[in-house]
């Protein structure tokens, strides 16, 4: 993008982890609080919004893990696989299960629902990273032409 | 769990389609292996329901009413099977690549993700659950408007959004009245509550919004603009299933609507029926003013629109098994038509009759195809097409309602005069460009999907007793109350 914004290109790379981190935080609150999946996605959406803004759609292209469309397509999987348990204990397809491992300090809560949501996660973010990056690519390729 | 394959199955196929992007060859191949699988599932779903009335599960074991269930009865089941079909024909026909605009790896992937819209639809047993699917309808449909990419593609992909969107809201705003005023999601605790009396004054006018909002996503006149604007820039195959498929998921769902709030029914079939017939007048007047086949076919949507609404304002069975097996045959030839409008570019080189010509003298294979498809469309006897309009008209004219069966019968023969302008421009008269070159090889596999579809045609026109008899059946599980 130009001209340069130097304050947006310094606090851009650690917005990025620092947005991630804050889209994970939401993802597993969202088992007893307000939050969830698809907020989650939508925020590490946004992470990959603002960096594709300052350095291109291309590099954040790059730091989308497995690129747009297998991550949603993952994240489908992730979420249709994780109400297949159920059906071991004859229970109707996305019954969902819940496990606590003791860790000696705290007991870790483990659920297939744990499972779907990350798959929402996956799907939300991979696939509107897939149209946010395109559009942006289009809106990029229109200004490396000139003004009209 | 045969209930939930008509998701599932293409929500997997696209899955695994989306998996295999980097491999072209075999990408088709499981797509076409999921589609024939997702037929055989609907098949065998379609004898269960038959036999049983009514299959549904409950997900997620929470007890009913709060469970989001899904549930095949027999009209559901019979949709299922339609759509299936369409879809196996639609992936067979674009395996053969008959038109050649670019295939993205997103492509198959969307058809299957638009076919496990429809199938969720036609089998869900929650009003919400309904909003979801006309959700993924709409994104699926929007991703395989723009895959492309070309400006004008996108330009129908912002007027299909645009349109659409608000279809939307007005659909999730309805949802959300009927369930603030009811308290209920799931149909059949919805159908008990519109029994109770205090809400006989309101739940009708949300009931009205919300079929307002699938008379938006059905076409219906005069708010179908977004479908002629948008649906011409696509490639043929996707265009017989986006164009075969979504408006009829709007008019499915209409019936269910009245099936489910039977106790209280917004006293609006008498306009549907007006609004049935400015549809069909105001899709063939459409089409007659056209030249480019995709935009002729496009606007006989429209106009068949039409007719399956005038089977819903009918709100008897009779009137619910005309729409049915109407529904079932103009999916079919419909797709029929625009699979061999997608082998006739590929013969003769263009999509605008005046530019094409000769096909008749070049493949009277292809012309007696054609030919089967169009007499079906308008409606001669004994096709399917025949069938579908005798039983509307028939209904129209036993509830002396003369005036909606003289207009659907005079639209059939308005309906002939396109289709003679598509025969006379591509068939009849010589190709203007007399030195073309010989087109691509290896549309074998368009070719087999246009012929299955044309005897599928024909046998539902010959034998339409089975699906007759499914459908009379049908339609007596969505019958409606009397208040």
């Amino acid at each position: 993008m130009n001209p340069r914004a130097l304050m947006l290109e310094k606090a851009a790379r650690p917005l990025y982890w620092i947005m991630l981190a804050a889209a994970l935080w939401v993802l597993l609150r969202g088992h007893n609080a307000p939050g969830g999946g698809f907020v989650g996605g939508l925020i590490a959406l946004a992470a990959t919004a603002a960096y594709a803004i300052v350095f291109g759609a291309a590099a954040a292209r790059r730091r989308l893990p497995l690129g747009p469309l297998p991550l949603a397509a993952l994240g489908v999987a992730l979420a249709l696989f994780s109400g297949l348990p159920a059906l071991w204990w004859e229970r109707p397809y996305l019954s969902h299960l819940w496990f606590s491992l003791p860790l000696g300090f705290t007991d870790l809560k483990l659920s297939t629902v744990l499972l779907f949501d990350a798959g929402v996660f996956g799907a939300v973010w991979g696939a509107l990273a897939g149209y946010v990056l395109a559009l942006l690519r289009s809106v990029e390729a229109a200004a490396a032409e000139g003004p009209p | 769990m045969l209930v939930l394959a008509p998701v599932l199955l293409p929500l997997l196929t696209a899955l695994l389609a989306a998996a295999l992007y980097r491999h072209e060859t075999a990408r088709r191949w499981a797509s076409l292996a999921g589609a024939l699988l997702s037929l055989a599932c609907a098949l065998a779903l379609a004898v269960e329901a038959d036999r049983l009335g009514r299959i549904s599960v409950a997900l997620g074991g929470w007890p009913l009413p709060y469970a989001i269930e899904f549930a095949a009865d027999r009209a559901g089941a019979f949709m299922v099977l339609v759509a299936a079909l369409l879809g196996a024909a639609v992936v067979l026909h674009q395996v053969g690549r008959a038109d050649a605009a670019p295939e993205t790896p997103i492509l198959h992937p969307l058809l299957h993700g638009l076919l496990a819209a429809a199938g969720g639809a036609f089998v869900t047993a929650d009003l919400f659950n309904l909003y979801v699917w006309f959700e993924l309808l709409l994104i699926a449909a929007l991703g395989l408007l723009a895959h492309g990419g070309q400006p004008r593609q996108l330009d129908a992909a912002f007027k299909y959004l645009a349109l659409n969107l608000l279809g939307t809201l007005l659909l999730l705003v309805a949802v959300a009245f009927i369930f603030g005023a009811t308290g209920q999601l799931n149909f059949a605790a919805l159908t008990e509550a519109s029994r109770r009396p205090e809400l006989a004054g309101v739940l009708p006018v949300y009931v009205a919004l919300l079929a307002l909002a699938l008379l938006l996503k059905a076409g219906a006149f005069p708010l179908f603009a977004w479908l002629p604007a948008s649906y011409h820039t696509l490639p043929a195959p996707v265009l017989a299933l986006v164009g075969g498929l979504v408006t009829k998921v709007g008019v499915f769902a209409l019936l269910r609507v009245g099936q489910v709030f039977a106790g209280s029914p917004p006293p609006f079939d008498e306009a549907l029926g007006w609004i049935a017939l400015a549809t069909m007048l105001s899709g063939v007047l459409g089409a007659a003013h056209h030249w480019d086949l995709r935009r002729i076919l496009a606007f006989h949507i429209v106009s068949q629109i039409g007719y399956l609404l005038l089977g819903v304002a009918l709100a008897t069975p009779a009137g619910a098994a005309g729409a049915l097996f109407f529904t079932a045959h103009n999916i079919l030839v419909k797709a029929d038509l625009f699979l061999i409008a997608g082998l006739i570019w590929a013969l003769a080189g263009h999509y605008d009759l005046r530019r094409i010509g000769g096909l008749y003298r070049a493949r009277p294979g292809l012309a007696a195809l054609f030919l089967i498809a169009a007499f079906s469309l308008v409606g001669v006897p004994p096709s399917s097409g025949f069938w579908g309009k005798f039983l509307l008209v028939r209904e129209s004219f036993a509830q002396e309602r003369y005036v909606w069966g003289g207009v659907a019968l005079a639209v059939g023969a308005l309906t002939l005069y396109s289709m003679t302008k598509i025969w006379l421009e591509a068939f009849w008269k010589p190709h203007p460009e007399p030195d073309r070159q010989a087109p691509a090889p290896g549309l074998k596999p368009a070719w087999w999907a246009v012929t299955l579809l044309t005897a599928l045609v024909l046998a539902l026109g010959l034998m339409p007793e089975p699906a007759l008899r499914y459908v009379e059946s049908a339609a007596l599980g969505l019958e409606r109350a009397k208040p």
